[in-house]
């Protein structure tokens, strides 16, 4: 974990963060008793205005593991933050060859899946995280979608869950930083995320897991909304709740630039 | 400069939807097509999704079909009972299109149905128009004055419901261009296209109408039938981008008056003939991209099938 920075310096940056920001939200109940060890922790901001000139925003999750007493074990502690957007149906389609051209002949809908998922995590996934807590979690991204819609009509779906996946992470909407969470000291962590430009509303969810030998100890969980905000949220609700005007406004617009233009042009002559 | 569109959900650069709509704008005032057939494919090319492609397109259309047809209707160059009667052809052809156009989306089948429509119907129109330009160049080069014979009698010409269409110097039955009308009309809904580069020669070849009026009376009817398409889209699915429109409308109107003065410059079978390379262009361009094996076989669509 040691970089470039000194290690009372990088402790310094990160305890001079934590006051600034909003105060930390309440994690989640465990059931039974409190855990030996807890995740206290905080977004950098808890909602993203879409502008105009919207361009993709960075967040930033930080936290620290409180303790009641000395540290267990000081072996296997790992941390994984999870940034989910929010989520839809989604059809995979596979293209084939017919009367040599490529044309859609089989699709497999996923009833939902995230519009944008990244797992940060502070080491490599396989020796941090148990396969079970996996599972139970939905935490790697193939565990990202949820059950398919329809009958499934192909004989085998993972070629198109794979797709899916494959897809959106060249699109940068699905992304696996490992070694994105940086832990210092077994106490303090912190994650960066730069969310793209083609982001979709709702509400992002934020979970982080404080995870012991791959056992889950700990769990916190929190929200980012992300609207749009002034003239992106007018002209979109606009459009959806008053698709008429919005459908003449749009031709009005069309027809004044255009016999503008010509009026212009006629002047200069 | 980034721009973030509301409806497409996309941040694009502004300046690369500018030049896009200088250039479409252009050749709409060139040649009196919509350019619908360009800003289409090039929409999709910079990651706008294609249902708000097709829909954008046809308000950009109307834009820069408003300040060509002012200019065409000062020139006296629009037919406009010719007009009508297309367009009343076109409103209907164009309901039914967007029907279709949905259906197909549903099906998953929305893609290729709009290339094969590009590949044939440019492909063809567009062979058609070079092979009869060349060919109309080399006579005149040779100085034989020979002409294609107007005013001939078919079987056009027995049709009922005749009507006189002063500007165009036709006595002819509306059955024919109310035809023409509707079957642009379907192409325009779900190619996203003005229908410009379809009409133009079927109003030459099938309906023997005199060059003078046949590129305003076409924008004419575009300009209408585009509306009408804007409107239905907006309202049955909502994929109006109005500010991805009005960018590539203050490009459009631009370059529509400097191509509809630099039309007036060129000869007409120059004109032709650039055209005709262009449409071919197009379609070898979609044509190629049916044939080659994708990149990704797989492809996802957000929403349910």
């Amino acid at each position: 974990m040691m970089r470039a920075l000194t290690r009372p310096l990088r402790l310094a940056l990160l305890l001079a963060l934590v006051p600034v920001f909003a105060p930390a939200q309440e994690a989640t109940p465990q059931p039974g008793q409190e855990p030996a060890e807890q995740i206290v922790a905080g977004l950098s901001r808890d909602n993203i205005g879409i502008t105009t000139s919207f361009d993709g925003s960075q967040i930033l999750i930080y936290g620290a593991i409180k303790r009641e007493a000395p540290e267990p074990a000081n072996d296997g502690l790992a941390v994984i933050v999870t940034l989910e957007g929010p989520l839809g149906p989604v059809t995979i389609r596979r293209k084939s060859r017919e009367f040599g051209i490529w044309v859609n002949t089989a699709a497999l809908g996923v009833a939902s899946a995230p519009s944008y998922y990244a797992v940060a995590t502070s080491g490599p996934l396989k020796d941090i995280l148990d396969p079970k807590v996996d599972v139970q979690q939905r935490i790697s991204i193939p565990l990202a979608m949820r059950a398919f819609s329809g009958p499934v009509q192909v004989k085998d779906t993972r070629p198109f869950t794979e797709a899916m996946v494959r897809i959106r992470e060249r699109q940068g909407l699905y992304t696996l930083e490992t070694g994105g969470v940086r832990l210092v000291e077994n106490t303090l962590f912190r994650a960066d995320f730069e969310l793209p430009a083609n982001l979709t509303e709702g509400d992002y969810k934020t979970r982080i897991f404080l995870l012991r030998k791959g056992k889950l100890v700990d769990q916190y969980q929190s929200a980012i909304d992300v609207r749009k905000v002034g003239l992106e949220r007018w002209l979109y609700a606009l459009a959806h709740e008053h698709a008429a005007i919005y459908g003449l406004l749009s031709l009005a617009l069309a027809v004044i630039a255009g016999w503008a233009a010509a009026a212009v042009f006629r002047f200069v002559r | 400069m980034q721009i973030y569109l509301p409806i497409a959900e996309v941040s694009v650069n502004m300046y690369t939807l500018l030049g896009l709509g200088g250039i479409v704008g252009l050749l709409s005032g060139l040649f009196g097509v919509g350019g619908g057939f360009l800003i289409t494919p090039l929409l999709f090319f910079i990651g706008i999704p294609p249902a708000v492609a097709v829909a954008t397109g046809a308000n950009q259309v109307v834009a820069s079909s408003v300040s060509a047809v002012l200019a065409q209707l000062k020139r006296k160059a629009v037919d406009i009972p010719m007009g009508l009667v297309l367009l009343v052809g076109g409103i209907l052809g164009s309901a039914g299109g967007i029907w279709v156009f949905n259906l197909l989306t549903k099906l998953g089948q929305i893609d290729l149905a709009v290339q094969l429509c590009y590949v044939v119907f440019l492909g063809s129109i567009g062979l058609l128009m070079l092979q009869e330009a060349v060919r109309t160049m080399r006579r005149q080069k040779k100085g034989a004055g020979a002409r294609r014979k107007r005013n001939q009698h078919t079987w056009v010409h027995n049709l009922p419901f005749k009507f006189k269409f002063r500007a165009s110097g036709l006595y002819i039955s509306v059955i024919p261009p109310l035809i023409v009308g509707v079957f642009v009309g379907i192409l325009a809904a779900i190619m996203g296209v003005g229908g410009g580069f379809i009409m133009v020669p079927a109003m030459i070849y099938l309906l023997n109408m005199p060059t003078k009026v046949v590129i305003g009376t076409s924008l004419f009817q575009i300009l209408f039938v585009s509306a009408f398409t804007t409107f239905m889209h907006a309202i049955t699915n909502q994929t109006v981008d109005v500010m991805l429109a009005l960018l590539l409308i203050v490009g459009g109107v631009v370059g529509a008056q400097i191509g509809s003065r630099l039309g007036a410059r060129l000869k007409a079978e120059q004109l032709r003939i650039l055209l005709a390379l262009l449409v071919i262009l197009v379609a070898v361009k979609l044509g190629t991209d049916l044939i080659i094996r994708p990149h990704d076989l797989y492809s996802l669509a957000v929403g349910s099938h």
